[in-house]
């Protein structure tokens, strides 16, 4: 039932997740992961998704998802109650996303969260040169499209875990064409299209 | 049989019908719960030509497919069509029950329809779906029986009746306790019957079960019969018109009485007395799969209602699934957005067969 070759973000994702976990994935859009997780990895999984017609595609998808904002969705969940809490290539559009990530680390054990990167060499020198407001590679979006979404960067987030007493478990970065880039080497904030944390 | 009330009712006649067939293992079996004013005939076409209040939805190739599922709609206890409620005789005086019938609940109703899944010989229920008042049957199955039920579908529904929801019951019974025939419940022995009272109880209702959006496309402010303002009291707007037939037809079919009895029912429906909270209600039902439905323009069962439940549900660590539709057509959405609710309720039903590997016929 999975639509092929899934995005390579996702598989990012999906190669941290353990078989038999139980796994919320917030934002789940059509649910794709969902379903590759569940029919690669024998997940018991759950979404939250605003839109309609997504919400929709997650139910012929024979997944089970609730329809409402990040908010709603995870006040009801008890304490710990999944093993992973996904949020992939959402973090730009929440309204409120220190809140939403620590109560993604309060019912899950661990979170994974992606997003793109607008620390990318692109985005520098399209400001720098051009005077324009970068799109990062990986969600070119202009400034005037909705929904609005908040640019960060790589370092943003590592800074804000620091902050935020968030440790960073393990990192997986994207180059443009979705190579991976080897964690080993420097400038991560430079080369990253998209980025992959798993934090606790 | 007992009652909430601590009141007996005995012996009890529920109508009910099915359609499609029964497996082998009596495993896909889906019960359907009527709303307030429907009864037993949810599809197909009865002997003098009615199509079933649910024939949209429950047929060979829809959303409950009969060529899948075995289908059994019931007629609640203190109705009119043909189950046991207050115009049935009493068997203690030979005469109608009127105002000597109990005052029965929705869980009281729930109980009588157990009797019937036990007489049709089915342990587990595949699922139990409703709509309005049968989605407080739904959800009450899941809290009375949970043992009993694999998945619940309650649709423009509440887990307790509101405010503002006990209000409008009220003026509709008002409306028959003024009428001059309707003389204590009872007018069974002679021809003039509380028509006018329960007819204006019914436009009450249908006022409620549209939205202003609705109401602007349907009947905007058109005149019915007129091409100009009579400046008279004579119904004129569209509007009215609609109001006054649908009164009108209800009190062809439908027993002032019962209106009574059941609005009342749907007015005591609170799922989390007795039991602290409603997840606390909802404690032995995490193993059931839930499909919730609101629909945006709903505003007698507003959205909130169904994140209430949902909220609940998720709580207990119950697998539940929760839309709300975008629609118009306000309450009576759940009748009319056919399309989305087949797409909804077909992928959901079909999980629920994968989930528990169900042979179907």
């Amino acid at each position: 039932m999975t639509q092929f070759p899934l995005r390579p973000d996702l598989l990012a994702i999906a190669e941290l997740v353990s078989p038999g976990e139980k796994v919320l994935d917030l934002g789940c859009g059509d649910g794709t992961l969902l379903r590759y997780l569940i029919d690669t990895r024998q997940i018991v999984g759950r979404g939250v998704e605003l839109d309609e017609a997504n919400v929709l595609a997650c139910v012929r998808k024979g997944l089970s998802v609730r329809q409402g904002n990040l908010d709603e969705g995870l006040r009801d969940y008890p304490d710990q109650s999944f093993d992973t809490v996904i949020l992939s290539q959402t973090l730009p559009y929440l309204d409120n996303p220190a809140f939403i990530i620590c109560e993604m680390l309060r019912v899950g054990q661990r979170a994974l969260i992606s997003f793109a990167n607008w620390g990318h060499w692109r985005c520098r020198l399209e400001l720098l040169l051009h005077g324009r407001m970068p799109q990062a590679p990986a969600l070119p979006q202009a400034w005037d499209a909705a929904p609005r979404a908040r640019p960060l960067t790589v370092r943003d987030f590592i800074e804000f875990c620091a902050r935020e007493h968030i440790t960073i478990t393990r990192s997986i970065y994207l180059g443009e064409a979705d190579r991976r880039l080897r964690a080993a080497r420097l400038g991560e904030n430079i080369r990253a299209a998209v980025a992959i944390f798993e934090v606790r | 049989m007992p009652l909430d009330s601590g009141e007996t009712l005995g012996p009890i006649t529920l109508a009910y019908e099915t359609y499609g067939t029964l497996n082998a293992e009596r495993s896909n079996a889906i019960l359907i719960c009527h709303a307030l004013s429907g009864d037993a005939h949810a599809a197909g076409l009865s002997p003098d030509g009615k199509v079933g209040w649910w024939d949209d939805c429950i047929g060979p190739g829809k959303a409950f497919d009969t060529n899948k599922y075995f289908v059994v709609c019931s007629n609640v206890i203190g109705g009119c069509q043909g189950s046991t409620g207050p115009s049935s005789i009493n068997p203690r005086t030979g005469k109608p029950y009127a105002l000597g019938f109990p005052v029965i609940t929705i869980a009281d109703m729930v109980r009588a329809q157990r009797h019937l899944i036990d007489h049709l010989g089915i342990e587990k229920l595949l699922a139990v779906a409703g709509g309005s008042m049968g989605g407080m049957q739904v959800l009450q199955w899941t809290v009375s029986c949970p043992e009993r039920v694999r998945a619940a579908l309650p649709l423009a529904t509440t887990a307790r009746h509101s405010p503002m929801l006990i209000a409008f019951s009220e003026v509709g019974r008002q409306a028959i306790f003024a009428d001059p025939n309707w003389r204590g419940g009872n007018y069974y022995d002679d021809g003039a019957r509380p028509n006018t009272g329960l007819a204006l109880a019914r436009m009450i209702g249908h006022i409620t079960y549209l939205s202003e959006e609705s109401m602007h496309q349907k009947f905007g402010r058109r005149l019915q019969g007129r091409e100009n303002y009579g400046y008279d009291f004579c119904t004129e707007f569209a509007v009215e018109s609609y109001l006054h037939y649908k009164g009108n037809r209800f009190t062809e079919r439908f027993d002032a009485n019962s209106y009574l009895y059941i609005t009342k029912a749907m007015d005591y429906f609170d799922l989390a007395n007795g039991h602290g909270s409603l997840a606390q209600a909802f404690a032995r039902s995490a193993e059931i799969m839930y499909l919730v439905v609101s629909f945006t323009s709903d505003w007698l069962y507003p959205s909130y209602h169904s994140k209430e439940l949902v909220s609940a549900l998720t709580a207990v660590g119950a697998d539940v699934t929760y839309c709300n539709l975008q629609s118009t057509w306000g309450h009576d959405a759940f009748l009319l957005e056919v399309e989305t609710m087949t797409r909804l309720i077909a992928d959901f039903l079909e999980r629920v067969v994968a989930h528990h590997h169900i042979l179907l016929p």
